[in-house]
């Protein structure tokens, strides 16, 4: 139980560390260096909660897939002008709004304690031996199959959306 | 010391320490290995200086490795610079901790072992990247630009592939996969009457890709890059990229031979008889092998090389011999049939450099994009399809 406090703390501080130095770099690869070990620490949390496929899934998806594409982007792009131009727009009457729901919101949670989230009843059947993966697509192929094929044309609307934009003459 | 044995930590451990102890000098033999097979294919003789027929060339190499100067390019970007072979290294031996060697040798059986797998070669792509990028100069990133194309394509078509295995075997645990070909009875790429050749060939051209290795070595071409993204790297730290590449050659022919070609299971797992093969197929390769080359010994005209090379074949055939003790062989028929999978799968691997020319880059595109992922995604409608067939 000490190690996975430990642990969570570790992952905690990579997730908000990462977040932190990912807005300050100048650098553009840099911050996305710390992007990356911001979403490595995410990752660790689920893990740390037991979801090995979300773990596995996030670390595919967003560090192998999207920050490779962010990477490809920035290696395009000339970084010593972009390093000159301002980094912080001045819209900080929007971003403290922002804040400060955010910041609301985790106030009346830290207050509130448990009772404030409604759980889910599957949470007590947990454990009925069936892995992570094997809950996960259960639930997301009998109960939630709507949502998830509507998520997936979604998708596909965006796959071929994109294609068409990019080329002219199909 | 009763205690310590029995510690769950134990295996594990000890399997981690072997690994990182080992795995670099049998990535130093690989590289021997293909040159020497390479050397071969075109009527050449290969490495013959150091050690007979080559045999010590592997750690001469390794000496001059870590001897080496260590050049950081002025305007790199130091500390990525520093810190891309490690992503590359950490990453390919951190994927070997969900290979099954054997039944009880292994370091952790994670139920998303697959998925671990996955994870870590997406991660690689990150030091190839950043290595080219941080060279700040113009064939590196030319270099990296290219992988980090060809990688995030091909990781499409291999996901594919995978997917057709998964589905047959039910499982993501990399145990529990070779578990289920041993309880059907049948090697997975056998398996749904045949058509997992299909996926199976879909893996392998994707997974040659994915490890940046010949025909689609596009990331290093010497023609056009110079060496593509490590061309700054140079010393220890190139010896990092190499090792990780070799090993991610190794994890990729892990994945081929748990997935389709039964893990540490020996051939007709279910054939009681054929037990036999446990002790013949060992005894044929170790002793065969080892008095193949004491054949050779004549051939050599240093003395000294004599000798090296009388001990080599003694020892290959002192191996063959302990494995017909029934004790040792029980312990050690496992990490021998995966092994000598994964040894064959690296051969076509090497085969496949020999023999194919370097696709155009455009090429490169069509093959991903056009074939392998419509045909990894028609296999797995055809694997489900058959999957639902009654067994045989």
């Amino acid at each position: 139980m000490l190690m996975d406090t430990i642990l969570f703390y570790l992952f905690a501080a990579l997730v908000l560390g990462g977040g932190i130095l990912t807005i300050t770099r100048r650098n553009a690869v840099h911050s996305a260096i710390f992007l990356i070990l911001s979403l490595l620490g995410v990752a660790g949390l689920y893990l740390l909660q037991s979801a090995e496929f979300l773990f596995a899934v996030q670390i595919v998806l967003y560090v192998g897939g999207i920050m490779v594409l962010f990477l490809f982007v920035i290696m395009l792009v000339n970084l010593d002008q972009a390093a000159k131009e301002k980094q912080f727009n001045r819209q900080w009457t929007v971003a403290l709004a922002c804040a400060g729901l955010v910041g609301a919101e985790i106030f009346y949670f830290l207050a509130k304690g448990a009772g404030a989230f409604q759980l889910a009843k599957g949470t007590a059947e947990a454990n009925t031996g069936m892995g992570n993966t094997e809950r996960l697509a259960d639930a997301l192929f009998s109960q939630y199959l709507l949502p998830f094929e509507i998520a997936s044309l979604l998708l596909l609307v965006a796959v071929v959306g994109s294609v068409v934009m990019a080329k002219k003459r199909i | 010391m009763q205690t310590v044995l029995q510690h769950p930590l134990f295996t594990p451990i000890l399997v981690t320490l072997v690994i990182v102890a080992v795995f670099p000098l049998l990535a130093g033999y690989i590289v021997l290995v293909e040159r020497k097979v390479l050397a071969d294919f075109q009527v050449r003789l290969g490495p013959m200086r150091v050690g007979p027929h080559g045999l010590l060339q592997p750690i001469a190499d390794a000496l001059k490795l870590l001897l080496k100067e260590d050049i950081i390019p002025a305007d790199a970007d130091r500390s990525i610079f520093w810190l891309a072979p490690v992503i590359s290294t950490f990453t390919a031996l951190t994927a070997f901790s969900v290979i099954p060697f054997s039944k009880t040798i292994y370091v952790a059986d994670v139920n998303v072992g697959i998925l671990v797998i996955s994870a870590m070669s997406a991660v690689g792509i990150l030091g190839i990247i950043l290595g080219g990028w941080a060279s700040n100069s113009h064939y590196p990133l030319l270099g990296a630009l290219r992988s980090a194309a060809q990688l995030v394509s091909y990781e499409v078509a291999l996901a594919f592939a995978l997917l057709s295995g998964l589905m047959v075997a039910g499982t993501l645990s990399l145990q529990g996969i070779v578990q289920a070909q041993m309880q059907r009875g049948i090697w997975f790429v056998f398996s749904n009457y045949g058509f997992m050749i299909v996926p199976f060939v879909v893996y392998m051209i994707a997974a040659t890709a994915e490890t940046n290795r010949a025909p689609f070595d596009l990331p290093e071409a010497e023609s056009e890059l110079v060496a593509g993204f490590h061309t700054e790297y140079s010393g220890f730290r190139w010896a990092l990229y190499f090792l990780a590449e070799y090993a991610n050659i190794f994890v990729v022919a892990s994945v081929a031979v748990t997935l389709f070609w039964g893990g540490w299971l020996r051939p007709f797992p279910s054939v009681k008889w054929l037990a036999l093969l446990d002790y013949l197929v060992p005894l044929l390769v170790f002793a065969g092998s080892g008095a193949a080359s004491l054949v050779l010994v004549k051939r050599l005209k240093d003395p000294l090389q004599q000798k090296v090379l009388v001990g080599a074949a003694l020892l290959l055939v002192v191996a063959g011999l302990v494995y017909v003790i029934p004790a040792v062989n029980a312990a050690a028929i496992g990490p021998f049939w995966f092994l000598f999978k994964v040894s064959l799968v690296i051969y076509l691997m090497i085969w496949f450099r020999g023999t194919f020319p370097r696709f155009r880059y455009d090429q490169l595109m069509d093959i991903g994009w056009k074939w392998m992922i419509p045909i990894g995604m028609g296999a797995i409608v055809v694997n489900a399809a058959l999957g639902m067939l009654p067994p045989r």
